[in-house]
């Protein structure tokens, strides 16, 4: 399954159903902690959300989703959490801090290229040519995991330059061109526009990443829960499809 | 050997006017009140201070010389001494400065503290001195850097009134035993008396007296010099 | 200067209270950083070789930054102490540039950093060779930050000693050359001392600026902080370990320098 594709077909069927009968009552206010490459959908998400539960007052809290597990696990106030890694999700449930997580999307790790591509990279194996700047998200969080799988797969030893910290920066390098190419989600190509160019990588697919979410907190269970279905809801999937998320 | 210079200078409504020459052998001592110009004399003739006029030392035009080459020692009323350095090598600074190596430059520090009987100082730092010896310090400091001129402000100004006498008969004898051109600045008759050949009076940026000592104390030429003539014979 | 009978007669027994609680804002994470370090595991945690390789990398590249910092920043210094002189505009042109990297949050530096030096940036496009993912881009993003520390340490020195000095040496026959270095420079020791401190211990924390300017490679571009940030996705523990040694390291700086060089900074 590809992630372009998916987009394109999603959006043409796209006619968003709002989310189905919503309980009224949700008061207060309702705190997220996503992964850093859910920042576009969950915004979008928490905003229609709200925009259904007028009462309510939903935060999320981008990062990476190792440092918001740590956080968890210290004693941070959330009401749900969803990681883009089931490692890191269980570094909460081992915690006791939640149970029963549910996996809501996948992602596929995919080559981003600054526009009109300088290196001249067409697939995976051009990572090993030492002349080219590589960024790779660092081995310690989820999307450094993921690539790792993909490289391994492909047998490809490649030649990095900067391990960084979260997704979002490995973009970052490559959207300011800084690099010639770097492995992020393809979910972060499509929320990227012109800004990158993508390259799928065959077989990519087979070592998607899953996103679990969960509640975690006890403060506000109703909302929680009700946010949950929201997420895992018709309505939800297509916003998430819309992304570049591949929906179980 | 001589000094012939005339200095203007305006600091804000404070005009300087004075023709000054010295001979080498006669120190030539500027008396005046607090205000009258005299420091800015001074600093005019060493150059740090802006001025107008021409500046002769020993016929040499000095007026559009940078201070380091105007080749005149200056003792300030606090001397200045170096505080990161020894006694020793605060003398040693002006050989040093005009490119003497290091063991000529403290063998000639060296020697001056022996020629001014303070050569147990050498290792002293400057805090470590009391007035009469960083005058003396200061003296050697400025002599050591050889001279063409030596400039003395207030010499005296700072030491204690006690040993006052002692230090000015010893800086007497130090100044003929140096023989060079030599101005001093002060406001103090008793300066005068010991240490001048000649006096030029200044008063609010004029010369308003010159004379040889023993003519000022006959006749004063301006209400200022009789009031400390005639207060200097009461002492 | 002052001994304490001269200041005791106004502390008020009230001001006790505030006082306390800022001391203990600032000592405790410090006491709970040392209670909770895995000490049984310490020895273990910091001989591995990538700790020992971050720690090289960061006192390497503060040190060279801090030497740079020196050469650069003490010209600097003088000219910011001189410009008093100047017109208001320049002056005040001159002070924001020195002190906006003091307050520009260090991510936002390492931003600007690439996007002059970048291989897009706007002096970075002609240059014949790339800056970041270097380990010289760890170094100009630590004197980015650091730099201003010293410049303002030592222009405050030179703004308090007294320039009379500097006449009495031109009086002697002394270049401005041989004034600066024999009695300039030698006078304001104990700012540019404190200065250095500053410097080196504010370039050896950098992290915002070095990874978004020269990203993260181990024995590159890692230096401590950033392997504490990455580790702590990880491994708190091993996360813990490089922060007690990273505290050690300033705290070993600090004391290591005597009162009379850095009046204020050590007791």
């Amino acid at each position: 399954m590809k992630c372009l594709a998916v987009a394109a077909v999603l959006a043409l069927t796209g006619c968003a159903a709002p989310g189905a009968e919503p309980p009224p009552e949700l008061q207060g206010t309702l705190t997220v902690f996503a992964a850093a490459s859910l920042t576009d959908v969950f915004d979008q998400l928490a905003h229609e959300f709200e925009a259904d539960h007028p009462g309510l007052d939903v935060t999320v809290n981008y990062a990476g989703s190792t440092a918001l597990a740590q956080q968890l696990v210290q004693g941070a106030p959330a009401d749900v959490f969803a990681a883009a890694s089931e490692s890191a999700m269980d570094i909460v449930t081992d915690a006791g801090l939640t149970a029963h997580p549910v996996v809501f999307a996948t992602n596929t790790i995919e080559l981003a290229v600054p526009p009109s591509n300088p290196g001249r990279v067409d697939d995976l194996s051009d990572l090993e040519r030492p002349e080219l700047a590589v960024a790779l998200c660092a081995p310690e969080v989820p999307c450094g995991e993921a690539s790792q799988r993909v490289l391994d797969h492909a047998g490809v030893i490649p030649s990095v330059d900067t391990f960084e910290q979260d997704v979002r920066a490995v973009l970052t390098k490559v959207e300011l061109g800084e690099v010639d190419a770097g492995l992020v989600y393809c979910t972060d190509v499509l929320a990227s526009g012109n800004g990158v160019e993508g390259i799928e990588i065959p077989g990519a697919e087979e070592f998607e990443t899953r996103y679990p979410i969960a509640a975690t907190g006890t403060a506000n269970r109703a909302a929680a829960a009700a946010f949950m279905n929201w997420v895992l809801s018709p309505a939800g999937k297509e916003l998430l499809g819309d992304a570049g998320f591949g929906t179980p | 050997m001589s000094l012939s210079a005339s200095i203007h200078a305006v600091r804000g409504t404070f005009d300087l006017n004075v023709h000054l020459t010295a001979e080498p052998g006669r120190t030539l001592v500027l008396l005046g009140p607090n205000g009258a110009g005299k420091s800015t004399v001074l600093a005019a003739i060493a150059g740090t201070v802006p001025s107008d006029g021409t500046i002769l030392i020993n016929g040499r035009a000095v007026s559009d010389e940078e201070t380091a080459r105007r080749r005149v020692g200056y003792v300030f009323q606090d001397y200045l001494l170096f505080p990161h350095l020894s006694v020793l090598e605060n003398i040693a600074f002006g050989p040093r400065a005009q490119g003497v190596a290091r063991p000529a430059a403290r063998a000639t520090a060296a020697g001056w503290l022996e020629r001014l009987g303070i050569p147990e100082l050498a290792d002293r730092r400057p805090t470590q001195l009391s007035g009469g010896q960083a005058q003396r310090v200061a003296l050697a400091r400025a002599l050591a850097s050889g001279p063409e001129l030596l400039l003395l402000d207030e010499p005296l100004a700072a030491l204690d009134v006690e040993v006052r006498d002692d230090v000015r008969e010893e800086l007497a004898r130090h100044l003929r035993e140096w023989g060079g051109l030599t101005i001093v600045v002060t406001h103090s008759l008793d300066d005068v008396a010991s240490l001048a050949h000649d006096v030029v009076v200044l008063e609010n940026g004029r010369e308003t007296q010159r004379a040889t000592v023993r003519e000022l104390v006959r006749s004063p030429a301006t209400p200022y010099v009789e009031r400390l003539v005639a207060a200097w014979r009461e002492d | 200067m002052t001994r304490g009978s001269a200041r005791r007669s106004f502390l008020m027994p009230a001001l006790w209270i505030p006082a306390a609680l800022a001391l203990a804002l600032l000592g405790l994470p410090l006491v709970a950083l040392v209670v909770r370090a895995p000490w049984a595991s310490l020895p273990d945690l910091l001989s591995r070789s990538e700790v020992i390789q971050a720690l090289a990398l960061s006192f390497g590249t503060a040190s060279i930054a801090t030497l740079v910092s020196l050469v650069l920043g003490i010209p600097l210094a003088l000219v910011l102490a001189r410009s008093a002189e100047w017109s208001v505009v320049p002056r005040r042109v001159l002070r924001a540039l020195v002190t906006v990297p003091l307050v520009l949050p260090p991510v936002v530096g390492g931003v600007a950093l690439l996007l002059l030096l970048g291989r897009r940036g706007l002096i970075g496009q002609f240059l014949p060779f790339t800056i970041p993912f270097s380990t010289s881009a760890v170094v100009i993003a630590q004197v980015f930050v650091a730099m201003p520390f010293l410049v303002l340490a030592v222009e405050g020195a030179v703004r308090a000693s007294d320039r009379r000095f500097e006449v009495a040496a031109a009086t002697l026959g002394a270049s401005r050359w041989t004034v600066l270095r024999r009695v300039t420079l030698p006078l304001v020791a104990p700012g540019i001392a404190a200065g250095s401190l500053l410097c080196f211990t504010r370039a050896l924390g950098e992290f915002g600026a070095t990874i978004t300017f020269a990203g993260s490679f181990p024995g590159v571009t890692q230096t401590l902080p950033i392997a504490t940030y990455i580790e702590l996705q990880r491994d708190p523990d091993a996360a813990i370990a490089l922060s007690l040694l990273l505290m050690a390291a300033s705290v070993a700086v600090l004391v290591s320098l005597r009162d009379r060089w850095v009046p204020g900074l050590t007791a």
